[in-house]
């Protein structure tokens, strides 16, 4: 029984920022469900970084997954091409999203998040709730999955930092629009930027309608063994790998979040640049 | 004349192992102790009295015939010591490394009584680094060739630690046809994520250990988490007719104090995967980043502490203090990790327990409030209970706090097993005489039954769960 992983498609979607994979894993495509994620590993010296499923195909026991070219890890990762092995994918991990039903669920994405929230939405569409979409971006060519997410949401509403496309401004804007003239909301989902999931937590919490946030911490195993992940819900410690990803937007300690998503940014510069001045070295 | 026959009976002091210098090993990540040589190993073997009914056999929880393995080491026949040696235990080159030797084989021995026991611990290393190159077939089973495997006995063992692998080790030698799942990317269990490289080398040892046992055609699966990837059920319907649970504690236990998640407080688990599992002590060479702490304090008294705080050591802290509550005598850890840590330069704090880490407006970590304690009277279970000292509080400066103070179950694999039944403390519930579970055909042991313990304890469960797994399959001694 080994395991190859191997990418069967790969779609830059903004080049040399975001790709897609999708990448050949029946054992996960299995056993996923929307809000699961996997952790990954590119090379033999590479670190454990998780990265949320935005899809999965049992049919053809494929998993997707959509990446923002941030670090070293995941610039090894873009050196990937169609028909390469991962060489360790590991999961699903994590809770899976709480699908109820019952009415119109609001899920609101940004940036790569798009992708990870796709898989969510899609989630509840199959669970039957009316699922709008609210998606956003700097600009108009960043914008994720704007075809896909229509495909089952009957709306797509977007909006960009500088108005290129859709609502010229945040997406906090459509969401409290939206709040105000539809009482049929019975969940907020958001995943995206910290900033942008605190906002939106902050934009429905006067509204009193359930929020949900897919929280991106630092991990090591993904399984529950060190805590890196580990977050403020309601005054409590909680492991996002084990007792999340997802939590209450309207409980999370966004700020403890951010500054612990912070903790390891000199040695991810240098860990980037070393990387950069050995592939130099290897040009010459 | 009486003098002179009490000269005579006199215990010669044992063998000293030759280390690594204090100074220089505290820079480093090599193996700390360096290994008998041939002549020592036979001197120290000469020592034993060779009982008629050896107490040391019983002291060991894998039933290792010590007597016999050194009297075949006093003989210099090393590869005949080896081969009793691995009749009983599969991973001789780590139980000779880090057994807490002193509570069990070499506590029982007769001549601790009069003066040092034989350095059994010593004599087992020396043994399988002697061998460590020879053919794993020969070696694991003691047997001229390979077992025949029947791929009809199919055995599954979830998670990859030393019970799992004990496990597989004693059913492969003997015909069965064993899966080995394991979440992480690398196999081991804590021997690669939690044991550091100057105790326990991995690519060496550990690595040559497993290697051993792919040999033997166990498989190894790894990235395969139980409970998430795969369930029981599922190995059931692959036709696994026994299964072993070895997935361990985990899950780390905090301090439940204000500022515990600044930036710059790990869990001991989490600081030891990234330098262990990650190499992170190789940063950049390896991804995966640690922060090198410059006043570093770690909390908790047990030999994760000790691994903890000497691994801050070698990645360049300015100074490490072990931070305890009661008094260093008290310590669970072993004397001579803490001995080795001493020798180290790491500063034992004791009488004094954390009550609050503060942090900078960035979140991260600055210093920690201590507070004094004293050694009350003895409670029920006669331990002294350490007290505080009412308003005696001071601040130690630190940037980097580990804390080491146990682990808890991990839910992941419970969680979705609801069919195992647990105890009260949340662990997994097994039939003492077998080690099986509340689901028939299905075992457990190690720490996810007993929560923390040792190496050697983990490997004893398994041991006790695949005679009764043979003993089923007809394939027993």
């Amino acid at each position: 029984m080994i395991m190859a992983n191997k990418i069967v498609k790969k779609e830059q979607l903004i080049p040399g920022q975001t790709s897609k994979l999708v990448i050949d894993a029946p054992h996960i495509a299995a056993k996923a469900k929307p809000g699961n994620f996997v952790i990954l590993r590119v090379t033999e010296k590479g670190e454990r970084i998780p990265l949320t499923i935005a899809d999965t195909d049992t049919e053809n026991g494929t998993i997707t997954i959509v990446y923002l070219v941030l670090g070293k890890s995941t610039a090894l990762l873009e050196e990937l091409n169609e028909g390469d092995d991962i060489l360790d994918l590991c999961g699903p991990l994590g809770k899976p999203t709480d699908l109820h039903t019952g009415g119109t669920v609001i899920c609101v994405g940004g940036g790569t998040g798009i992708a990870a929230m796709h898989h969510i939405a899609k989630g509840h569409h199959e669970a039957g709730n009316h699922v709008v979409a609210i998606i956003g971006a700097r600009t108009k060519d960043l914008l994720l999955f704007e075809n896909e997410l229509k495909e089952f949401c009957p709306e797509v509403l977007i909006s960009t930092d500088d108005g290129s496309y859709g609502h010229h401004g945040l997406v906090t804007d459509l969401l409290k629009e939206r709040l105000e003239k539809d009482d049929s909301v019975i969940e907020v989902v958001a995943v995206g930027p910290v900033p942008m999931m605190a906002a939106v937590s902050k934009t429905t919490e006067p509204f009193g309608t359930p929020t949900t946030v897919s929280l991106n911490s630092i991990m090591v195993d993904g399984v529950g063994m060190c805590g890196a992940c580990r977050v403020t819900v309601g005054g409590e410690t909680k492991f996002a790998c084990v007792d999340g990803p997802e939590f209450n937007g309207h409980k999370v300690d966004f700020g403890e979040l951010r500054q612990r998503l912070a903790a390891f940014k000199c040695q991810e510069k240098e860990s980037f640049d070393h990387h950069c001045r050995c592939k130099c070295n290897d040009n010459k | 004349m009486t003098t002179s026959k009490k000269t005579k009976k006199q215990i010669a002091p044992r063998v000293p192992m030759p280390n690594q210098p204090a100074d220089e090993r505290s820079r480093n990540f090599k193996e700390v102790a360096l290994g008998y040589t041939k002549e020592m190993a036979m001197e120290e073997a000469s020592r034993c009295l060779n009982c008629k009914k050896p107490k040391c056999v019983q002291g060991c929880p894998v039933q290792v015939p010590i007597a016999d393995f050194i009297a075949e080491v006093a003989k210099g026949d090393i590869e005949k010591a080896y081969a009793i040696i691995k009749s009983t235990n599969s991973l001789p080159a780590v139980c000779g490394r880090v057994c807490p030797q002193e509570i069990q084989c070499e506590g029982s021995c007769i001549l601790s009584a009069k003066g040092e026991p034989v350095a059994i611990g010593r004599l087992e290393r020396f043994v399988a680094d002697e061998y460590m190159y020879m053919d794993a077939c020969d070696l694991i089973s003691a047997k001229p060739e390979c077992p025949y495997i029947d791929e009809e006995k199919k055995v599954a063992c979830i998670g990859s630690g030393p019970s799992s692998l004990t496990v597989a080790g004693y059913l492969a030698s003997r015909g069965c046809k064993v899966t080995v799942f394991e979440a992480l990317h690398e196999v081991g269990g804590v021997l690669v994520y939690g044991i550091p490289e100057f105790r326990l080398p991995k690519k060496d040892i550990v690595a040559k250990e497993v290697g051993a046992l792919k040999d033997l055609q166990v498989d190894f699966v790894t990235n395969y988490v139980g409970g998430k990837t795969f369930s029981i059920e599922d190995l059931k319907a692959q036709g696994y007719k026994a299964i072993f649970v070895g997935v361990g504690a985990g899950l780390p236990r905090f301090l439940n104090i204000p500022g515990e998640n600044f930036c710059g407080v790990f869990s001991a688990n989490e600081y030891l995967t990234r330098v262990n599992l990650g190499r992170a002590y190789d940063f950049p060479n390896y991804d995966t980043p640690i922060i090198k702490g410059r006043k570093v304090t770690v909390y908790g008294g047990g030999n994760v502490a000790m691994d903890a705080a000497r691994t801050a050591k070698r990645l360049g802290a300015e100074s490490v203090h072990i931070v305890y509550r009661r008094t260093a005598d008290a310590m669970p850890a072993r004397h001579e990790e803490i001995e080795h840590a001493v020798e180290e330069g790491i500063i034992l704090e004791v009488l004094a327990n954390p009550i609050e880490f503060k942090g900078d407006e960035n979140g991260n970590l600055t210093s920690v409030t201590l507070q004094k304690m004293t050694m009350g009277e003895p409670d029920e279970s006669g331990r002294r209970r350490p007290l505080p000292l009412e308003g005696e509080t001071y601040e130690l400066e630190t940037d980097l706090a580990v804390i080491a103070v146990g682990t808890r179950p991990n839910p992941v694999l419970l969680e979705n097993e609801p069919d195992l039944k647990l105890n009260k403390w949340g662990y997994i519930e097994v039939n003492e005489e077998t080690n099986e579970t509340s689901i028939p055909d299905v075992y457990a042991g190690g720490d996810i039954v007993t929560g923390a313990a040792t190496v050697i304890l983990a490997m004893g469960a398994g041991r006790k769960a695949a005679q009764e797994i043979a003993r089923r399959f007809g394939v027993e001694d």
